[in-house]
C-alpha cells in the first residue's frame, strides 16, 4: 500500500467487562429495591459500564427512555441495550448489544467489606467453529481468538475475531482479524472475493485486493503496518 | 400434517406475491387444501393476483384483534374449492400484527388446512418477521442479480435465527424459487447464472421460473399463472415446484437460451 491516509483510521475491538442489569416487572418496585441496595452501597455503580437488559419487561421507546434517565439519576450510567426490540431504540438510547456472554464470579454481590468486587475470568474458549454459512448481515464477534467457518461469508457479513480467521468457502464481507492488537493474526480463505479485510486495525478495502488473487485460495497476513495478500497455490 | 410455508426475499418486486399465488393454486389444483395468508399489511396485493378484491370484507388484522371471527374473513376461490385467503388490511399497517394474535390464527389456520402459506411483505422488519416467525419451510423468491442475492442471503439468516422452529434448535427447511430467469441475458452475462446465485445462498433449488409476459398477463386478470395458462413455461415451472414441495422428486431443467427465428431477425428477446 502506498497510501499513507490508510493507516490514519483503525479500526479496533475490544472486549470490557459490564455489569448486566435485568430490571423485572413492576418496574416501580424493582428501582424501590435497587434504592435499598444503593443506600447500602451509594457508589458501587459510579465508575461501572452498565447494560441494561430488557429480556424480561415489555417497555415501549418512552418506557425505556425513562427508565434510562431514572437510572441515570442514581448514577448508573447505561451504556448499552440488550434484549430490547431494535426497532423500539432510537438514536437518543444507548445502542443494543449482541454476543455477551456471562462471566463467572462478576455477579453483583452485596458489598462486604472491600468494595471492588473482583473478577476473576474464567477460561475461555480460544476458538469458535461455525458448522453453517455466515449470512449477509450476520455479525460474528469473537475477541477471544480464531474463527473457522465451515462454509462461506456472504456479502454484507462480518467476523470479528481476536486471533486469525479461516474460511472454508468463499469469502465475500467484511473480516477483521487479530481485532484485539494481534499483528500475528492471519485471514484464510478457500476463495477470496472479500468486501474488506483488515489484521490489529490496518485494512484493505476490495479495490486495493490485487485482482490476479481474486477468486483463488489466498491469505492475508500483516507485514510491518502493511496488508498482504497473496494467493496459497 | 398441516405445513407453514413463508414466502419471502427480502427484496421488494422479486414476484413474492405471484409466487404465493401461483404455488398456492398449484397445490390446490393437486387436491390439496390450502389457505395463502397476506402479511403485507397496508400494501395488499394477494386479493388482487387472485381477483378476490371485491370480496374481502374482514381481513386478518380484524381476526388477529378478535374483531371478527377467523371463517369471517377467509374467501374461497370462485376456481379452485380448495384454495382460500386470507387477506391483509389495506387500511392498517405492521405494527397492528402483534406475536400472539398471528401465533393464534397460525395455530387455528393449522387444524383447518393442508398448507398455510404465508405472502411476505418486502424487507426485514416486524412484518416480515412476523410472516415468518411460525413457518416449518421457507421458499426464498430470487431474482437473478446481485442485490436481490444477497438480501436473499440476509433473509436466510433471519429466517435460521428468527423463526420459532430456529429458537426451539429444530431449524427451517429452505427452498430456493428463482424467478424472472431470462435465458438469453444470461447467456449474454447480464444476468447471474443459475450457478452463481446457488454457490452464493447454498440453499436447495425449488424451481426456476423463466420471464415471461404470461405473468403479468395473469396478474393483471386476477388469475394465478397456474390457472390463467396452465401450459405456458412459467405454469409448468411453478406446478413442478410445488410438486416438489410435496415432496416428489423431479429434477429441474434450466430454461434454455434458444430464441426463435423470429426474434432474432428482429432482435428481440424471447418473451
Amino acid at each position: 500500500m502506498t497510501n499513507a491516509s490508510h493507516r490514519a483510521i483503525r479500526f479496533i475491538g475490544r472486549s470490557y467487562l459490564a455489569f448486566v442489569l435485568t430490571p423485572e416487572a413492576p418496574i416501580l418496585g424493582w428501582l424501590a429495591e435497587l434504592d435499598s441496595w444503593l443506600a447500602r452501597s451509594p457508589r458501587f455503580f459510579a465508575d461501572r459500564s452498565i447494560v441494561l437488559d430488557l429480556a424480561k419487561v415489555k417497555l415501549s421507546r418512552q418506557g425505556i427512555s425513562h427508565l434510562v434517565a431514572n437510572l441515570l439519576e442514581r448514577n448508573i450510567r447505561v451504556v448499552g441495550l440488550e434484549g430490547a426490540d431494535p426497532t423500539l431504540l432510537g438514536p437518543e438510547l444507548p445502542p443494543l448489544m449482541r454476543g455477551g456472554r456471562s462471566v463467572d464470579g462478576a455477579e453483583i454481590v452485596p458489598p462486604s467489606g472491600s468494595e471492588k468486587a473482583a473478577a476473576p475470568i474464567r477460561k475461555q474458549p480460544t476458538s469458535l467453529v461455525l458448522d453453517s454459512p455466515v449470512r449477509s448481515g450476520q455479525s460474528i464477534i469473537f475477541p477471544e481468538g480464531d474463527v473457522s467457518v465451515l462454509g462461506s461469508v456472504g456479502s454484507g457479513a462480518e467476523i470479528i475475531a481476536g486471533g486469525s480467521v479461516h474460511v472454508y468457502g468463499t469469502l465475500r464481507g467484511r473480516v477483521m482479524a487479530g481485532s484485539t492488537g494481534n499483528a500475528q493474526a492471519r485471514i484464510f480463505c478457500q476463495k477470496i472475493d472479500a468486501e474488506l479485510l483488515a489484521i490489529n486495525g490496518y485494512y484493505r478495502t476490495a479495490e486495493e485486493i490485487d485482482q490476479q488473487v481474486r477468486g483463488r485460495p489466498s491469505q492475508a497476513w500483516l507485514e510491518g503496518r502493511t496488508l498482504k495478500v497473496t494467493a496459497l497455490n | 400434517m398441516a405445513k407453514v410455508l413463508v414466502v419471502t426475499s427480502g427484496k421488494g418486486g422479486v414476484g413474492k406475491t405471484t409466487s404465493t399465488a401461483a404455488l398456492g393454486a398449484a397445490l390446490a389444483q393437486a387436491g390439496e387444501k390450502v389457505v395463502v395468508v397476506d402479511f403485507d399489511v397496508g400494501l395488499r396485493n394477494l386479493d388482487l393476483v387472485l381477483g378476490a378484491e371485491r370480496r374481502v370484507v374482514f381481513d386478518l388484522i380484524n381476526v388477529v384483534q378478535g374483531v371478527a371471527k377467523l371463517p369471517q374473513a377467509l374467501i374461497r376461490d370462485k376456481r379452485l374449492e380448495t384454495l382460500w385467503l386470507l387477506p391483509a388490511s389495506q387500511t392498517r399497517d405492521k405494527d397492528a400484527l402483534t406475536e400472539e394474535g398471528v401465533a393464534k390464527v397460525i395455530a387455528e389456520l393449522r387444524e383447518k388446512f393442508d398448507w398455510i402459506i404465508c405472502d411476505s411483505p418486502a424487507g426485514i422488519e416486524r412484518g416480515a418477521i412476523l410472516a415468518m416467525r411460525h413457518a416449518d419451510e421457507a421458499v426464498i423468491v430470487t431474482n437473478p442479480e446481485v442485490s436481490s442475492v444477497r438480501d436473499s442471503d440476509r433473509i436466510i439468516g433471519m429466517l435460521d435465527a428468527k423463526t420459532v422452529r430456529a429458537e426451539k434448535g429444530e431449524g427451517i427447511k429452505k427452498h430456493l424459487l428463482i424467478t424472472r430467469y431470462d435465458a438469453a441475458r444470461a447467456s449474454r452475462g447480464e444476468m447471474l447464472s443459475i450457478d452463481d446465485v446457488l454457490e452464493i445462498l447454498t440453499t436447495p433449488l425449488l424451481g426456476i421460473i423463466p420471464e415471461s409476459e404470461e405473468v403479468l398477463r395473469a396478474s393483471n386478470v386476477g388469475s394465478p399463472v397456474t390457472l390463467s395458462n396452465r401450459l405456458s413455461a412459467p405454469a409448468r415451472a411453478y406446478t413442478d415446484a410445488a410438486r416438489r414441495l410435496k415432496g416428489e422428486e423431479i429434477s429441474v431443467s434450466i430454461p434454455s437460451s434458444k430464441m426463435r427465428l423470429f426474434d432474432k431477425l428482429f432482435g428481440r428477446r424471447a418473451a
